[in-house]
């Protein structure tokens, strides 16, 4: 496909139109006028409404096929919360008002959904309150990290080092990293729980935190928790939930009473607000009573006359994490999808979800390698070793998949298993799609023994064939140069 | 599998090329492997001190990043900087042109708790079982 440069054609245009009578703005200093020409391609208003078109039909999404991305719960999005956040009322409020003289009464339903929201995430987890304003999942876990970095400061505790399990999201090592501590990994043990020995070989007065996923990345929810928080909370150290995995509990356990202090929620996996290029994610983050004093500024509070206002007191706030309240569009769908699910649903939720990916579980256990084999939460983790002997890896997998109109499921990850292929299904997938996706890895796993050339060859039906992903990482080319 | 006798080992696929009080320091061919394309190296500093079985590097491939773990404890003497464009060299020369640092090593008794070639070829058998 060519790109819409190549398309320019000399001399070609779209449609001009009528210059308005408005006073030209006064002019720019000269300085800043550009010199050249912009080198925008030149085409008809026909050749741009076909190129991006058609761009459009190549796209993949949850709204044309099946998406068991694991660890990144690609839920469908309702249509009902995307009206709900094109309402006038909503959509038309600028940000800024509440913080104007006379404003705050214009966006009182605004400032009521996000303190509703608070108030429904605090249910939901156990904790004692959130604030809704950082802007995606990693963003929170900074935030998070941040909140428990202000109250050692201010307890006056010297601690350097935070503790994540080997099994652990790149993201969680790495927001420590950002806040300034020094990480500690955690192995596995041979069960496929964080090694508690391990654990409590490391775990000293240095220790900040301990991060954990929960159930963890490998599908599986670690008995020990409570456990583990309970020791950590001794050595004066806190835990941290990393809540990407939070709609397998929904409703049967909330982090809060299992010992978690921070809590951060992807909005964007759990209540079915879009994804990556749909919209801009929402990662809230919850604490327990002891963090409440450091949350960032603002906070949304309810007034003794029933009225909503931001307050900006807060002396041992962290400060000001994002510009204005967060995402609020993607917060107001959030809210709209747990009213409408309500408790019941969004604990048939849960329960659907953890059931399609057992049902895959079950169905697949003869045709791949299972490393921790026994019941799963809401994703399964297989290998491919077997596949592997045959020289078909979990990338031909995955290929082979795109082939056959399925977005492959995440691909090496955890890292503790070889060849993993991290199979999420999500509760909004009938049995249906389910078995038909079933089918085709079951026809992998066959082909690998009979005709792995089959495998390895694929995509062959899309518009490209294999990417050197190698070079592209070795050598990005992110421009286009004439 | 590529493992050369002169070398010790350890669990977290490191190398290391002793000669008197200086280490030669990489990953194996077995690590390098299990990766796949490596497409950047995040080399230590000249003159960093690094311990024993801490973080001192970082390979990343088109499947993951890994870290890399000192093998010794000491000081970094020399790093090479030929990965820094031909991260790929790890690949094709896990033990020679792909080698990631020299160090200084500070304690030679820490030797005893890394493994010869006959105990990493077993140890590496037991992990593809």
């Amino acid at each position: 496909m060519k790109l819409i440069f190549e398309k320019h054609k000399e001399g070609r245009r779209g449609p001009s139109h009528a210059k308005t009578g408005a006073p030209k703005a006064k002019g720019l200093d000269p300085k800043y006028l550009r010199k050249k020409d912009t080198n925008l391609p030149s085409l008809s208003e026909l050749d741009v409404v076909r190129h991006y078109t058609n761009l459009s039909r190549l796209n993949y999404s949850v709204d044309t096929n099946f998406y068991p991305l694991g660890s990144c719960t690609m839920k469908y999005n309702p249509k009902f919360t995307e009206r709900i956040a094109l309402f006038e009322g909503f959509s038309d409020v600028h940000p800024l008002l509440p913080q104007l003289s006379g404003g705050g009464v214009l966006a009182q339903g605004s400032l009521e959904v996000l303190y509703e929201t608070e108030r429904l995430l605090s249910e939901i987890t156990g904790m004692k309150a959130f604030t809704m304003q950082p802007m995606a999942g990693a963003h929170g876990e900074l935030t998070g990290v941040m909140l428990i970095a202000a109250y050692h400061k201010d307890k006056g505790r010297r601690r350097k080092f935070v503790l994540v399990p080997d099994s652990s999201h790149g993201t969680n090592p790495a927001s420590a990293a950002i806040a300034g501590y020094q990480v500690i990994v955690i192995p596995t043990g041979k069960d496929g729980y964080m090694d508690l020995a391990e654990y409590k070989k490391k775990l000293n007065n240095e220790t900040a935190a301990v991060m954990l996923t929960c159930p963890d990345t490998l599908g599986i929810f670690n008995p020990h928790i409570k456990e583990i928080a309970d020791m950590a909370h001794e050595a004066g150290a806190l835990v941290y939930y990393d809540g990407a995995n939070l709609n397998a509990m929904l409703g049967k356990a909330r982090p809060g009473d299992l010992g978690f202090d921070v809590v951060h929620i992807n909005l964007h996996k759990t209540f079915g607000t879009p994804h990556g290029g749909g919209g801009p994610g929402a990662g809230p983050v919850g604490v327990s009573e002891k963090l409440v004093e450091y949350l960032p500024i603002s906070r949304v509070v309810r007034r003794g006359d029933g009225t909503y206002a931001l307050d900006y007191q807060a002396h041992k706030s962290i400060g000001y994490i994002a510009p204005f309240y967060g995402n609020f569009g993607v917060i107001l769908k959030a809210y709209a999808y747990m009213l409408r699910l309500g408790r019941e649903g969004l604990i048939e939720a849960a329960e659907m979800a953890v059931l399609n990916a057992n049902y895959c579980l079950a169905k697949l256990k003869d045709y791949y390698d299972l490393p921790y084999d026994r019941t799963c939460m809401h994703e399964c983790v297989f290998s491919a070793s077997r596949q592997a002997k045959n020289g078909v890896h979990a990338l031909d997998i995955a290929k082979y998949l795109i082939d056959r109109g399925y977005h492959p499921p995440t691909i090496y990850f955890p890292l503790i298993v070889k060849e993993a292929l991290m199979i999420e299904p999500t509760e909004t997938e009938s049995k249906d799609t389910l078995d038909a996706f079933i089918d085709v890895m079951i026809e992998i796993a066959r082909l690998a023994e009979q005709d792995p050339t089959k495998i390895k060859e694929a995509p062959l039906y899309m518009p490209v064939k294999r990417l050197d992903e190698t070079k592209a990482a070795r050598e990005p080319n992110l421009r286009w140069r004439p | 599998m590529d493992i050369p006798k002169d070398r010790f080992y350890t669990k977290e696929h490191e190398w290391a090329s002793i000669e008197g009080g200086t280490a030669y320091v990489g990953i194996t061919d077995y690590a390098q492997s299990s990766l796949g394309d490596i497409t950047f190296i995040g080399l230590p500093k000249i003159g960093d001190m690094i311990k024993q079985t801490e973080f001192c590097a970082t390979v990343e491939s088109v499947k993951a990043a890994s870290d890399v773990y000192a093998p010794l404890s000491g000081k970094v003497t020399a790093v090479n900087k030929d990965l820094v464009a031909h991260p790929e060299l790890v690949n094709k020369h896990p033990y020679d042109k792909g080698q990631i640092f020299v160090m200084e090593i500070s304690n030679p008794d820490e030797k005893a708790n890394l493994m010869d070639e006959e105990a990493y070829r077993s140890y590496v058998e037991g992990l593809s079982k």
